[in-house]
């Protein structure tokens, strides 16, 4: 018969009504009585409704009955009058600031540290300015690792060098010298700004002069984009400038020495000629001039060994040249690396300020290598493991000290040396050292005079893994996880459930504690607190709740995010907290350290396997090059502990997760490289017959960015060739789209997440309409601009630019949808859920941001809505829907203003999919904005019908509104913000929020508040307190009743 | 159009693009600059003439400018947390550029080209405008500018914000009438208003009337509170 599977979903809309109007009937209050879905599936399995006995209007009993779709239509307008009534209010996100802290998390990063400048004077606060690779600069407190200040500049504003001037400003450079900031030393506050001139791109040097006295005579020097400029380190103001631009002259080495007004300046002209210039510090005039040529060519770094002499390699990086120059002739002075060590080969300088000695690396060895008064090199020291080096570093009586760290075990060694005298060991210290932060990368010395008078020492290390470590006294002062500022790729996991037997966490004390609590929460609520009820009532929220704990929990709220950094270490997060509970940095037998480049779930066991722990699985590759191998690592969620890791042989371009799983719950890949194969993986044969029996299913699709081309593939067959495996296969390619490069290029391209839950394909409106969404998982979004609107804005004129989207079917390449902005540009931020597409772009006309959002439906579903046709079986529901079919689809989209530049845009995703949704937009203020996907529905009107706004239609405005209340990050910023992570918690009403930057920032949320449990503030002493309230005058009435009856009875 | 613009240049393509064509669904979304905005737009651009001597200038070489502003924060609405200068960011062309404040509240961007720009404010606890910044070829970097939000154009190039955000709710200070006001406060003015009116009602009753409706209920056994209640009677 006709009760086909679609028609049974179409049951299910009056059930769904009908079961919620009844428990909503049931519960009464102020408590918002919208069901759970599970209650309400509950209900209606059993067919348990309230409404079916008595109500004519419940379609599954209803074929006899007159007016069914009457019926029908009235159910449903019920169950959205209850909704309207529920939401009828904008709900804002709405936090009160004592809230803060109780759901989210904040933590406070800077990066990878590049350069670092210590400033310990005798008298105030110790600290140290450091500059990262995320373009921070920052001063950290040198006793706790805090942050005092920090100041992330744009992403194309590199730092190129800090220092301190006049002690009391942080001078940096940036933008390839062409930049200077003075920043305050104590709050940060910027001082003063100058541009440099640049003319070419040019390696850039700072050199600020060491002397602390205000005085003119003593300019910055900065060299950058081809010009020497002197600048006033007090306010900015460039004192003279030298054009080295015309002769190709690329300034080495600034050197100024104290109590002279000559300033020499070493560069190579064309890598083969030194130059020499005097210049005035005053004037900038050049004094003299002198030039030698050197056939053999420079290459890389000069190291300055002494104030008249640099070290540099020639170009074919085995010859040692000494130049001095400061005498009346430049000289050089040939030395062989052979002669100094026997299995010599390509050399690099490795520490370039150390006086009169120079590291040299050969080989993964290190060689410390003395430079005699007549530019003689003599090899005085080697140290076989790779050692990290410091700068030197002036300690008393005009001695020059370094420091070094080498590895050995799970120790690291510190070994402060005189340079003078490598046999003068200053310090001797071994630290334990945890595996998984790698090698040392960089190491800064800074000393003090200890209470003895000798010299102590501490040491800032940045370790492979990207964190930051003092060490001071043989131990580590403070350490600071800086990988989390470069996270790339963001999964979630779950918690071990908890075992029987492990005690539960100590519920309440007893009764009369547990009333008190709950009497100091409702003072709290209603404001009779005193200020030390509110740190008791502050103090108890944040203990509450075991949030911290690592089981699972029944909401679902406790879990783990896991995230993977660029410097291929994971994390695993927790979210009550944000306390790391496990890291490991990936290893591969292949190379030495992989670089990771994305995560994906692989085994997550919940109906076989249970006794198995869940993992993950990491994709890397050995080398930056898109053709260099890579490398697959499982690892443990629960433990942190590799499973295994292995070398896969080939090149990973894409990565496929496929709907399939094995019968121990292992996901099935699918691997692209760059000569087109697809790789399955899991590599067993139980993999292999899933997929096999699929094999004709699977589709895929890559888009060549570069080339305006959009390719879709299916399988074809097995690999051939003699390396090939059974799991190797070839591709076909299906379809192509091209967009014509001359007038657009792919700026943008995007598809739903292809775990996101879909909970009713029917959108019903209240004029008795249902509309079907197309929802398909196989459509790509794609966003074009002309050529020349690809720059930035302001540097194209509205008539020269158009952006178009495209929605485009994966699996048969069919455009369904093509919209075109005339004058208007990207950049695109866009996202994609359930049946809509939001993207935000720039309107170079009304020179504003503008956000549009299509909507598609399904136009061959459309006619099933006469019941009649129902009941004759006259529908096309039970056709089935296929992915090569040709859907009938029909768009509705709108336009609005949106005031602020965008960064990233993701839309919360719910358990069950039933909540209402909302897109999460990081601004470009580093904020996160929650905005209510009502706002951007194509359906608002100017003026909504009485009908359209009990179904919750927001009249039409020509820009969304900013409340600032619904801002999640309230008063925090997550500083560089890049992505945004969203995941279901069990509960259905709320979602986990992830934000990822420099910052990181979690937060839970719910967006159409908390309509399935009660929220923590939810007054239980309040309700007891009533009812007591109510028995008590129960009783007393009844008494006074008794009463008043007896003396009736007596007259 | 796509199909229209590319050329055939491949067989296959040509083929595909035939076989787009007949679903191709293209709408060109009107720009929704409605007609309004675009008078007031024409205002703006004819006032510019008469505005432009006071428009500050800038200065620089043939190709790029500098433009220099100042975001001033007037004193009475700074929130605590948000009042420093130094947390503020100015962003030229959607973080083609970042900035920042000097002590005294300027700012400058240095290498602009000519054309039409948009700097924007970011600082915690207010929100400012974009402003669309046209700098001009022809006048030497004569800059021009307006707030895009509410299309007013400034004479100098000084930005206050528009509002001061608040981003957390205040708890309201304990209050009769909020409680009376709450739904619970209601069903229980509503009871009050039964138990103690409602008796005032039944004194105007006719006493006669009052026996027999008392007489209709006693036959139905409507029971009586007492009567709910055990060891009543």
């Amino acid at each position: 018969m006709f009760f086909s599977f679609e028609e049974k979903k179409l049951r299910k809309v009056p059930r769904f009504a009908n079961a919620c109007g009844a428990i909503t009937t049931t519960k009464k209050g102020a408590i918002p009585a919208l069901p759970s879905d599970k209650k309400t599936l509950a209900c209606s399995s059993h067919d348990l409704l309230f409404f079916q006995t008595k109500a004519p209007f419940s379609l599954t009993r209803s074929v006899k009955k007159t007016k069914p779709a009457n019926a029908m239509a009235m159910a449903l307008r019920l169950y959205l009058l209850l909704l309207v009534f529920l939401s009828s209010a904008i709900v804002s996100f709405s936090l009160y600031e004592d809230q803060v802290g109780l759901m989210d998390w904040h933590q406070r990063y800077i990066g990878k540290v590049k350069h670092a400048v210590f400033h310990t004077q005798k008298t105030g606060r110790k600290r140290v300015i450091v500059s990262t690779e995320e373009n921070v600069v920052a001063s950290l407190d040198l006793r706790h690792g805090e942050i005092f200040w920090r100041h992330v500049l744009g992403t194309k504003d590199a730092i190129d060098g800090v220092d301190i001037a006049l002690g009391k400003y942080v001078i940096t450079l940036s933008s390839e010298g062409s930049m200077v900031r003075a920043w305050n030393l104590p709050d940060g506050q910027m001082v003063w700004e100058t541009s440099l001139h640049s003319a070419q791109h040019s390696k850039s040097l700072l050199s600020v002069p060491v002397n602390l006295k205000v005085d003119k005579d003593y300019p910055i020097l900065v060299f950058g984009g081809g010009y020497l400029h002197a600048v006033s380190p007090i306010d900015g103001e460039v004192l003279w400038k030298k054009d080295f631009t015309a002769e190709g002259f690329e300034v080495q080495r600034v050197l100024q020495p104290l109590e002279s007004s000559i300033i020499y300046v070493l560069g190579f002209l064309h890598s083969s000629e030194a130059i020499v210039y005097q210049i005035d510090s005053k004037s900038g005039e050049v004094v003299a001039e002198k030039s030698k040529a050197f056939p053999g060519g420079f290459s890389g770094e000069v190291a300055s060994v002494s104030n008249d002499k640099v070290v540099v390699l020639d170009s074919t990086r085995s010859i040692l040249v000494t130049i001095s120059f400061v005498d009346e002739e430049i000289s050089f002075q040939k030395t062989l690396i052979s002669d100094l060590v026997e299995d010599s080969g390509e050399a690099e300088i490795l520490s370039p300020l150390l006086s009169n000695m120079l590291a040299v690396k050969v080989n993964k060895r290190t060689i410390f290598v003395r430079v005699g008064d007549q530019g003689k090199l003599e090899m005085v020291d080697s140290l076989s493991d790779e050692t990290a080096m410091s700068d030197s570093l002036p300690v008393a009586d005009d001695q020059v000290a370094f420091a070094s760290v080498h590895h050995e075990g799970s120790k690291i060694h510190l070994t402060v040396k005189l340079v003078d005298d490598l046999d003068t060991v200053l310090l001797r210290e071994s630290i334990q050292m945890d595996q998984h932060r790698g090698r040392v990368d960089k190491v800064f010395i800074n000393n003090y005079i200890k209470t003895d008078r000798s010299n102590g020492f501490r040491a800032l290390i940045v370790m492979e893994d990207h964190s930051l470590l003092l060490l001071q006294q043989g131990a580590i002062v403070w350490s600071r996880e800086e990988g989390l500022a470069s996270v790339t790729d963001v999964t979630t996991a779950e918690l071990p459930v908890e075992k029987d037997g492990v005690s539960v966490a100590k519920v309440e004390h007893t009764l009369v504690d547990w009333l008190k609590g709950h009497i100091l929460k409702l003072k709290g609520s209603l404001l009779l607190a005193s200020p030390e009820d509110v740190v008791a009532i502050q103090e108890m929220r944040m203990k509450s709740s075991g949030r911290s704990k690592l089981t699972r929990d029944h909401n679902g709220f406790r879990k783990l995010f896991i995230a993977l950094t660029r410097a291929g270490k994971l994390y695993a997060l927790h979210t009550g907290d944000g306390r790391i509970v496990w890291s490991t940095l990936l290893k591969s037998p292949a190379c030495a350290r992989p670089s990771g480049i994305s995560l994906y779930q692989w085994q997550v066991p919940h109906h076989h396997a249970m006794d198995e722990n869940p993992s993950v699985l990491v994709v890397g590759r050995c080398g930056s090059d898109s053709s260099s191998p890579g490398v697959l690592s499982f690892v443990d969620v629960y433990t942190g502990k590799e499973i295994s890791s292995s070398d896969i042989g080939h090149s990973v371009v894409q990565v496929m997760p496929l709907p399939f799983t094995d019968s121990t719950e292992q996901r099935l890949h699918l691997i692209a490289d760059t000569d087109g194969h697809v790789h399955l993986y899991p590599k067993t044969s139980e993999a292999l017959s899933i997929f096999q029996r699929e094999f004709q299913n699977v589709y895929w699709y890559n888009v060549e960015g570069d080339d305006g081309i959009v390719r879709g593939h299916g399988m074809k067959s097995s690999c051939s060739g003699e390396t090939a495996d059974e799991y190797c296969f070839t591709t076909r390619e299906l379809w192509t789209v091209v967009f014509p490069s001359e007038s657009e290029k792919i700026i943008s391209t995007l598809t739903r997440k292809p775990n996101e839950v879909v909970h009713t394909q029917a959108k019903v409106s209240t004029d008795q309409d249902v509309l079907y969404k197309y929802v398909s998982r196989n459509l790509l979004f794609v966003a074009t601009v002309s050529p020349k609107g690809a720059g930035e804005i302001g540097s194209v004129t509205p008539e020269e630019s158009a952006l178009v989207v495209y929605l485009i079917d994966t699996v048969t390449g069919r455009i369904l949808h093509r919209l075109s902005h005339q004058g208007c540009q990207g950049p695109v931020h866009a996202v994609f859920s359930e049946n809509w597409v939001v993207y935000h772009y720039f309107n170079l006309r009304a020179h504003k941001y503008e956000v549009t959002v299509v909507e598609i439906y399904d136009q061959s579903r459309a006619e099933n809505k006469n019941v009649w046709k129902l009941v004759l079986g006259k529908h096309n529901l039970t056709a089935p829907i296929s992915s090569y079919s040709r859907p009938e689809m029909f768009t509705k989209s709108q336009s609005y203003f949106f005031p602020q530049s965008v960064k990233t845009i993701a839309v919360t995703s719910t358990a069950k999919g039933i909540t209402s949704k909302q897109l999460l937009i990081g601004t470009i203020g580093d904020q996160i904005l929650a905005l209510d996907k009502r706002f951007v529905d194509p359906r608002r009107t100017l003026n909504p019908s009485q009908a359209e706004k009990e179904e919750g239609i927001i009249p039409l405005t020509d820009s969304l509104p900013i409340i600032p209340q619904s801002y999640i990050t309230h008063s925090l910023k997550v500083e560089g913000l890049r992505g945004i992570v969203t995941a279901p918690a069990k509960l259905e009403s709320t979602t986990h929020v992830f934000a990822y930057g420099v910052d990181l920032f979690y937060t839970r949320l719910a967006p159409s508040k908390t309509y399935d449990s009660l929220t923590d503030d939810f007054s239980y002493a309040l309700l007891l307190i009533t009812i007591v309230a109510l028995v008590a005058a129960i009783y007393i009435t009844w008494a006074l009743s008794e009463k008043k009856e007896l003396s009736e009875k007596w007259r | 159009m796509f199909s229209s613009s590319s050329p055939g240049s491949k067989k296959d393509l040509e083929t595909r693009l035939l076989a787009f064509d007949d679903n191709l669904r293209t709408t060109t979304m009107a720009p929704i600059l409605r007609s309004t905005p675009l008078a007031a737009l024409l205002v703006f651009q004819i006032s510019l003439f008469f505005f432009a001597s006071t428009l500050p200038i800038s200065s620089g070489t043939e190709d790029s400018y500098t433009i220099t502003g100042r975001v001033r924060i007037p004193a009475s609405t700074a929130i605590g947390h948000a009042a420093k200068f130094s947390n503020i960011n100015v962003v030229l062309n959607g973080g083609q550029n970042i900035t920042f404040l000097r002590p005294d509240g300027y700012f400058s961007f240095h290498k602009v080209p000519a054309g039409t720009h948009l700097i924007e404010v970011y600082a915690l606890g207010f929100f400012f405008s974009p402003v669309r910044v046209d700098v001009s070829a022809r006048h030497h970097g004569k800059v021009q500018a307006t707030l895009t939000e509410t299309r007013r154009s400034l004479t100098e190039l000084v930005l206050e914000p528009l509002r001061a955000d608040q981003y957390y709710e205040l708890r309201e200070p304990f209050n009769v009438m909020a409680i009376l006001k709450s739904p619970m406060g209601l069903m229980v003015g509503f009871m009050v208003v039964v138990v103690f009116l409602m008796p005032k009602l039944m004194e105007n009753i006719d006493p006669e009337e009052l026996k027999r409706t008392q007489e209709e209920l006693r036959n139905q056994g409507v029971p009586s509170l007492s009567s709910l209640l055990p060891a009543s009677r």
